[in-house]
């Protein structure tokens, strides 16, 4: 089984080279059997460092190649295209992970060279049993479903929509919007949110292109990318979306009437058991909450939203659904959460009136809101003294690690609207002002020279003080402790990842990162993929973002799903597992092994078969199968044992 | 060379998805580790045959770290599950082979936990610096 090896190793520029000897390696690998060419280089990844591999292929009949540089969770599909440029099969290759399994994480530059070697001597050993593997094509479904119909969403959705192909929308609220719907002016333009996207929700409506499911959820995903199958739980709305014209006589007849907290209004409004979710909603139909509706809780109720209604749209006959969906590729857009703030009782949230939330300020300061649009108190009257507190929940070791990135850029949008419509002096406690953003750094300019008063510090605690709403915080710059009276207060928590993230990702197969957001492929050179094929992400269920970035990722994930759909099918990991007949006994012990059902039992000949179209290549059966009988391709026990053999050898 | 310190030799068959991308991390945040562990990719600790960690408990290692997704989290739906039945057993055959227990471990580390994995890493090196090498033959083995 004589083959011709190249070994190259990568110095990375002195990422790897830094730490570990490079030159010692190729030199240790130029020495071991089947190797005939062992280089080390600068860059392998580089056109240069590529040539090298290609030119090395055809001048020493190359016939497996090993690379020891990065992860090949970074690099695989790049050096895999190298070989095949120079006609050798991509899997003929072999990857030994020298930067982040050993330069970036060791001290001791000997031992790293001598891991670095090991590592490199176990991919070499491995080569030697690849086997040549056709990567798999598979047909793509046109079809693409968007789950969440925040701004993410709608984005994502037009831009495939209006590229001639079909979207499912799927949301889970009685409209789309997304929090973006509550907001009041953005920054740093100062347009009003609903303005701007108020026009994209009617769009989405209109767009024949768009099936947009509210008031439901996915519940299970099956299948694999270009060929997904979805099952969607759409809950009544107990209202004819047909019939009902959202006229909103049906709210107004309520018994329930201003009675429950409306969620849009963040508890500040009320609503009725039957009602419009805001006035702008898309679809711009009435919704019963199944929770306070007095007949679908306890069955008793004069119904007179029924008798309101003259299209005879109340419907308290539906039942839930599952529809069925086939598409080629996903995008979540789920969004997130407000942190809330009443789990520290240093801020006051819920125990004193006039501390409130940002979202709750975004209502209040909104011309549709509670207060039409009045910065006021909850006596009714003017705030003379406001303060605006930053990183609530954010940046802060006892909740959330992460920076929320909107809430600095949000707060100076506070301050100014709070200068505009009062009186009032307005203090913002900050730890870092981070204003990132395009135009963002010239907004907070025009707030300062508003008179707004900055305050370098964390706003530590809200008391009372002689009955006096109280800030107490360390002005670090002037390095002095401060204790400012308001009679308003702004928390502006931090953005935090839906509190159904984990049964999502395990719905979707994502992962999710530490902070709970979705995790993308690659942090800078994949964020919207994830590790999943074919399912993207978009907006603030993969980290907390602004709007123009959130739109951005939105148009970015369409792309993602479009480059499939436009060019018909998609290469599929070719890595799967099949049965030896004359081996297998027929003991079906691999049958439950199978978590996609992809082993089938061949009566007639009593032997397990493989469906390879089904299989996932886990390899999960071929661990089990008690005699041997089943290979995981590229990953072989024979494969396996070479590297264990390789980096387990001494010298 | 008889008073080198005894470092263990650790083979770690990682999960592609979580665990192998949680090494990958501990490499991107630039946390350090020992080099004693080796390590070996698998697409799911499914995969993990009991027969690979006895291959490598017989070339020489000293100890062997399987790491898949957590629970409920696998790439491939619960090929963790299996890998964690498989473990009971395994372990059991290991004592009876007079492997100490502390030589195979089974661990979950998610794709963003670099630093959960780098703290195995430490302690299973730890534990077996101070329990020393495997001694499979009844001899001394040669450092």
């Amino acid at each position: 089984m004589a083959e011709n090896i190249g070994v190259y190793v990568c110095h990375c520029g002195s990422n790897i080279a830094a730490v570990v000897d490079c030159e010692k390696i190729a030199q240790a690998a130029s020495e071991w059997d089947n190797v005939v060419i062992a280089r080390d280089y600068k860059y392998m990844c580089s056109d240069p460092g590529q040539n090298l591999i290609k030119k090395d292929i055809e001048e020493y009949g190359l016939t497996r190649v090993v690379v020891a540089s990065c992860s090949p969770r970074m690099h695989e599909p790049t050096f895999r295209k190298t070989l095949e440029e120079a006609g050798l099969n991509g899997y003929l290759l072999e990857m030994a992970n020298i930067r982040e399994h050993c330069s970036w994480v060791s001290k001791d530059k000997e031992a790293a060279t001598e891991k670095a070697i090991a590592l490199t001597r176990g991919a070499v050993r491995r080569v030697v049993l690849h086997q040549p593997i056709k990567e798999r094509e598979v047909p793509v479904n046109k079809a693409t479903l968007v789950v969440g119909g925040g701004i993410a969403g709608i984005q994502a959705a037009l831009q495939i929509a209006n590229a001639g192909y079909p979207v499912y929308l799927v949301e889970k609220k009685p409209s789309i919007g997304g929090h973006m719907a509550q907001f009041d002016k953005t920054f740093p333009t100062l347009d009003c949110a609903a303005c701007i996207l108020t026009p994209k929700m009617v769009d989405v409506d209109r767009n024949q292109n768009i099936k947009l499911f509210t008031c439901s959820e996915v519940v299970e995903v099956d299948g694999y990318v270009g060929n997904f199958k979805v099952k969607v739980r759409k809950k009544p709305r107990y209202v004819d979306e047909e019939a009902c014209t959202g006229c909103g006589d049906c709210e107004s007849a309520c018994v329930m009437k201003n009675r429950i907290p409306s969620e849009f209004e963040v508890g500040l409004g009320k609503r009725s058991a039957v009602y419009i979710p805001f006035p702008q909603a898309v679809p711009l139909k009435a919704a019963v909450d199944e929770e306070n509706c007095l007949y679908l809780k306890k069955g008793k109720c004069k119904q007179s939203c029924v008798d309101a209604c003259q299209r005879e749209a109340i419907d308290f006959e539906q039942r839930e659904e599952i529809v069925e969906l086939e598409v080629g590729a996903i995008i979540l857009a789920t969004g997130f959460e407000i942190f809330d703030p009443s789990v520290g009782p240093q801020w006051g949230y819920g125990i004193y009136d006039n501390v409130i939330t940002g979202l709750q300020f975004e209502r209040i300061t909104n011309a549709s809101g509670p207060t039409g649009g009045k910065v006021l108190l909850k006596d009714g009257s003017e705030p003379k003294k406001v303060a605006i507190l930053h990183c609530i929940g954010s940046r802060d070791e006892n909740y959330n690690k992460y920076c929320s990135r909107v809430c600095c850029m949000s707060s100076v949008k506070f301050a100014h609207l709070v200068k505009e419509k009062t009186d009032a002096e307005v203090y913002e406690f900050y730890i870092d002002m981070r204003t990132f953003g395009k135009q963002y750094e010239e907004f907070y300019n025009r707030v300062q020279e508003e008179g707004v008063h900055f305050i370098r510090g964390k706003g530590a605690e809200v008391t009372e003080i002689g009955g006096e709403l109280t800030v107490r915080a360390e002005d670090s710059l002037l390095g002095v402790y401060r204790e400012i009276p308001v009679d308003l207060v702004i928390l502006n928590t931090a953005l935090v990842p839906c509190s159904d993230s984990e049964k999502v990702s395990q719905i979707f197969g994502v992962s999710r990162a530490e902070s709970g957001f979705f995790l993308e492929s690659h942090i800078k050179l994949d964020p919207i993929s994830t590790t999943n094929q074919g399912i993207y992400l978009a907006g603030c269920c993969q980290s907390p973002k602004d709007i123009p970035d959130t739109v951005a990722q939105g148009s970015a994930a369409a792309a993602g799903a479009l480059a499939a759909i436009a060019t018909g099918k998609v290469t599929t990991s070719p890595i799967s597992a099949s049965v030896n007949e004359d081996i297998c006994s027929g003991c079906k012990t691999c049958l439950n092994m199978c978590a996609y059902k992809a082993i089938t039992f061949d009566e007639n000949k009593k032997v397990a078969e493989i469906n390879e179209a089904v299989c996932k290549g886990c390899g999960t059966c071929a661990a089990t199968c008690p005699s041997g009988a089943i290979t995981n391709s590229h990953f072989t026990t024979e494969q396996i044992f070479a590297q264990i053999e390789g980096v387990c050898e001494n010298g | 060379m008889a008073d080198k310190k005894f470092e263990p030799l650790i083979v770690g068959i990682l999960c592609n998805w979580c665990s192998y991308a949680g090494a990958d991390l501990a490499g991107t945040s630039r946390f350090k580790y020992p080099e004693n562990i080796k390590i070996i990719r698998v697409m799911c600790s499914g995969r993990v045959d009991p027969l690979f960690v006895i291959k490598a408990f017989k070339e020489g290692a000293d100890g062997v770290l399987v790491s898949g997704c957590h629970p409920g989290d696998c790439h491939y739906i619960d090929g963790n599950i299996k890998a964690m039945r498989r473990e009971t057993l395994l372990s059991k055959l290991l004592e009876d082979l007079g492997i100490e227990k502390e030589r195979f471990k089974l661990t979950w580390v998610s794709a963003s936990e670099g630093e959960k994995f780098v703290e195995i890493v430490e302690e299973m090196t730890n534990t077996l610096r101070e329990l020393g090498p495997l001694n499979l033959e009844g001899g001394e083995k040669i450092v």
